[in-house]
Formats: C-alpha cells, sequence, structure tokens
C-alpha cells in the first residue's frame, strides 16, 4: 500500500464513522417522537447516556474481545484491554497490501456500529423502563455481548470459518440489537393502558412526528456511512467502485421500504400512516444491510420492498401477541435483519442458506439467552420497570425530574 | 344585559368576528376548546391500533351585550356559524348580573 492509498482508505474510514456516529441522533429523534410527551427527557437522557457509554466500554474491553490479536478459540475471543499501536509509515509500505488503513480510524469504526445497536434497544423498552437499569444493561452489551459474538465474525472467529456472510451487520448488529430488546420487552411487559381489557391492543400515539420524520432522514444519511464504509477499502478503481454501488442500493432498498409500507398500511388500514412509512424506510435498509454489495440495484429495490410488507405486519404480529414495542424496533431490526440474511445467498454465490441459518441461530441465540439472564439478574435486584404511578405520571419526571415543554415551571422563591 | 356563550367550528371564527363587528359589537373573548355533542369524536388507527378521539377542537366565543342587543347577536352568529352539518355547535345565554370597566370603574351597560 502507497502511503496516499492508505491515507485516503483511512480518510474514508474515518468519515463514515462520522456518518455512523450521527445515527445516534437519528435513533434519538425517531424514538423522542414516538413516544408520549411525558417520556421526551428520559429517551433522551437515556440515547445520549447509552452513546457515551457504549463508546466507553469499547474501548475499554469491547474492542480487543472483538478483534483479539489471537482468540482463544473459535468461540471465546479471550480478554484484552484498551487500543494498540497505530501502524507506521515503513510498516505499511512493507507490508504490500496487508495494511490497509488506521488501526484508530478502525476502531472508531467499528465503535459506532456498538452504540447503533445499542440504540436499538433504547426504542423497545421506551415508557416504562428503569432509566439506570437501562445503562446497567448497556454497559454488559457494549463491553461483552456484543463484541463477543462480533468476534465469531468479523473476529475471525467459528462464524468466519463456515462464511456467514454479513457485509455491515444486518445480524451482528440489526438483528442482535433486537435480540436483546426482545428478551428486554419479554420481562418487562406492555406500557399500561396498552391493552384494553379484553387484550385489544390500543394505539398510544407518539408525540412528535417531524421528530420521527427528521429522525428517520438522519438515519437514512447514517446509513451510507454504515453499509457505504463497510468496503473498508476505496483506493482503487474496484473498491471505490463497490462503494459506489453499495450507496445505490442502500439508497433504493430505503426508498422502496417506504413506498411498500406506505401502500401496505393503506390497504391494511385505509389511510397513509406516516409511521409505518419511516419505519418502512428503515426496514428496506436494515434488509439490504447484510448484503448491499452483490445485489442488482434491481435486486436491491425487490429487497426493500419485500422488507418494507415484512415491517408493518411484523408490527402489528408483535402488538397482537403482547409484545409491546412503541418504535417497531424489534420487528424492523430483528425480523428485517433476519430477512436481509436469508437473501444474501441470491446474489452472493460466496454464501450458503444453510450458513447464513447458523450465523442467526448463533447470534441470535446468544445475544437473546445472555440479554435474557442480564435484565432477569436486573429485574432481581434493582428492578427494571418503574412504578405504576411513575409510569402514568410520566418518566421524566419520575426518572429525570424536569418536562421537554415546561410552560408553567418558574424558578423557587 | 347577556353573556352570550357560542362554541362553534374554529374555522368559521374570522366570519363571526367580522360579522359581529359590523353588527356594532364591540368586544368578545376567544379560547381554544374541545368537547362533544351528539357526534360523539371519532375513531382513528395509529400503526394498526385503533384510539378514539373523544373531544373535537371546538372555539369558544364569549360576548357580554346589553339586553336589547342579545337577539341580534344570536342570530348572528347561528346564521354565520352554520355549515348544516354535524358539529356546528351550540349557543348558549345566560343573565349577565354585573360588569365593570377595570380602568374606570364604570359599570353595567356604560362599561359594555
Amino acid at each position: 500500500m502507497t502511503e496516499i492509498e492508505y491515507a485516503l482508505n483511512t480518510f474514508y474510514l474515518l468519515v463514515c464513522a462520522a456518518f455512523v456516529m450521527w445515527m445516534a441522533a437519528g435513533f434519538t429523534m425517531l424514538e423522542a417522537g414516538l413516544v408520549r410527551a411525558r417520556n421526551t427527557v428520559e429517551i433522551l437522557t437515556k440515547n445520549v447516556a447509552l452513546y457515551a457509554i457504549a463508546c466507553l466500554m469499547f474501548f475499554l474491553v469491547g474492542y480487543q474481545l472483538m478483534y483479539p490479536s489471537d482468540g482463544v478459540n473459535a468461540f471465546w475471543p479471550g480478554i484484552g484491554f484498551g487500543l494498540g499501536a497505530d501502524n507506521t509509515a515503513a510498516a505499511v509500505t512493507a507490508a504490500g497490501s496487508g495494511i490497509t488503513y488506521s488501526a484508530m480510524a478502525d476502531f472508531m469504526f467499528q465503535v459506532v456500529f456498538v452504540a447503533t445497536a445499542m440504540s436499538i434497544v433504547s426504542g423497545a423498552v421506551a415508557e416504562r423502563m428503569k432509566l439506570w437499569a437501562f445503562l446497567g444493561f448497556t454497559v454488559v452489551m457494549t463491553g461483552v455481548i456484543y463484541p463477543w459474538q462480533g468476534y465469531w465474525s468479523w473476529g475471525g472467529g467459528m462464524l468466519a470459518a463456515i462464511d456467514y456472510s454479513d457485509y455491515a451487520g444486518g445480524g451482528i448488529v440489526h438483528m442482535a440489537g433486537a435480540s436483546a430488546a426482545l428478551a428486554g420487552v419479554l420481562l418487562l411487559g406492555p406500557r399500561q393502558g396498552k391493552y384494553s381489557v379484553d387484550g385489544r391492543a390500543r394505539a398510544l400515539p407518539g408525540a412528535n412526528l417531524p421528530l420521527a420524520t427528521l429522525g428517520m432522514f438522519i438515519l437514512w444519511m447514517g446509513w451510507f456511512g454504515f453499509n457505504g464504509g463497510s468496503e473498508l477499502i476505496i483506493s482503487d478503481v474496484g473498491s471505490a467502485n463497490n462503494v459506489a454501488r453499495v450507496f445505490v442500493n442502500t439508497n433504493l432498498a430505503a426508498a422502496a421500504g417506504l413506498v411498500a409500507a406506505l401502500l401496505a398500511a393503506r390497504l391494511a388500514f385505509g389511510k397513509a400512516d406516516l409511521t409505518m412509512a419511516l419505519n418502512g424506510a428503515l426496514a428496506g435498509l436494515v434488509s439490504i444491510t447484510a448484503g448491499p454489495l452483490t445485489p442488482s440495484p434491481l435486486l436491491a429495490v425487490c429487497i426493500g420492498l419485500v422488507g418494507g410488507v415484512i415491517v408493518v405486519f411484523s408490527i402489528i404480529a408483535f402488538d397482537r401477541v403482547r409484545i409491546d414495542d412503541p418504535v417497531g424496533a424489534i420487528s424492523v431490526h430483528g425480523v428485517c435483519g433476519i430477512f436481509g440474511l436469508l437473501v444474501v445467498p441470491l446474489s452472493n454465490p460466496e454464501a450458503a442458506l444453510l450458513s447464513q441459518l447458523a450465523g442467526i441461530g448463533a447470534i441470535g441465540g446468544f445475544v437473546f439467552v445472555f440479554s435474557l439472564a442480564v435484565w432477569a439478574v436486573l429485574r432481581m435486584t434493582v428492578g427494571i420497570r418503574v412504578s405504576p404511578d411513575d409510569e402514568r405520571a410520566g418518566l421524566d419526571f419520575a426518572e429525570c425530574g424536569m418536562e421537554a415543554y415546561p410552560d408553567f415551571a418558574h424558578g423557587a422563591d | 344585559m347577556k353573556l352570550i356563550t357560542a362554541i362553534i367550528k374554529p374555522f368559521k371564527l374570522d366570519d363571526v368576528r367580522e360579522a359581529l363587528a359590523n353588527a356594532g359589537i364591540q368586544g368578545m373573548t376567544v379560547s381554544e376548546t374541545r368537547g362533544f355533542g351528539r357526534q360523539k369524536g371519532h375513531t382513528e388507527l395509529y400503526r394498526g391500533a385503533e384510539y378514539v378521539v373523544d373531544f373535537l377542537p371546538k372555539i369558544k366565543v364569549e360576548i357580554a351585550v346589553a339586553s336589547e342587543d342579545a337577539e341580534r347577536v344570536i342570530e348572528t352568529i347561528a346564521e354565520i356559524a352554520r355549515s348544516g352539518r354535524i358539529g356546528d355547535g351550540k349557543i348558549f345565554v345566560t343573565e349577565l348580573e354585573r360588569v365593570v370597566r377595570i380602568r374606570t370603574g364604570e359599570v353595567n351597560e356604560s362599561a359594555i
């Protein structure tokens, strides 16, 4: 690698990392828009804190766990701490094509993915979970659970050995986040008032749909870094073309997902449901994430379309079985994440359906069971659900002692 | 003296204000409010689940008038605020015991 190629790859990776970091803002706005006004400050606090904790935990132990210099075995990577030294110019030139970008840039690009996985959890457990229990779970998820399973594929462990194919993390990031969320929601139960006495799902409409829409667009933009950066190299014609193709496919899948969800909701409910359209765009993005490079643009559109339809009916189905997910995170990231992994073999001859199924089972099962155990310990010790009174009054007052729009508040005398 | 309280559809407010000004009415108080009558709100869908809008947005107009002006004001509001469809609202008329203009201390008719 020449120095200029190395510099170009590093620059590209850092810009993409900044894009993915901004997805934290997207999740925050999406969730703030889809919860009720009295839980706004709490969901904002949760999102800013989880991003910060994810960065610290992945720096302290996560990065070495996910990318050990020598894994102990294919299942367990072994413990390591902090970051190593960066590459010298001499080493880069001498290594030929072996060293392609800065090790620090690699850490930056990886750490923002951890935060994305954790953001998925916060939306699903919104409006009823204790803030500090959630942050406790964040420490374990971003420090241990996520990097441990990430080692299996991206870190060179057992899933890499069977050619499990997950280009940008449809399973490793999105399905993993959704699995942790599902475990939490099962132990947490639905929000007060979500179900009528005869068991029918009731709507608890979000307070601010302009914010939710802004959040969706921020996520869409951030996804260009998420998928587009996952090529990792851009310094030759082939790689540059690949990155451009990933951008095109990512954008088309999101567009197709949005249109499909909008139409599906119109047919199913009789009205254009904006929140379903927003979920549809995200469903298209998640569906293409496991394989955004190999499909033709037309196939990317088809994958997005199917993802957009799946998400609408998945949200309704989860509602029916009393899995209350205020923002649809489990449907968007879990169900569409699985769908995206399963369609990778359609366009990528190096991926096999069996390997994809093995990856889904290993990652989904491991993250779900590990998370369930952590949530259960938290429930038995500090408790994970706020009191019914606090839930009625809103988490803003109960957990943060302030509200988002304090019209009638004034300073104490 | 009478206090006339009219509950009307929000988009009729400008027309009602203009018609009453033309009829010589010099002041009114308006507030945004919510309520239901025989139409009893409506049901909507959000993400496939039902929710009920029990209270619909309305405008409440309050006008204090001398007794001889009351009929003219009531007729004007009833004519202008009517669309002929459900939800046009109601007019309530009550006796007004006393009126004071705060700035000058004038009372009753001369304070209206």
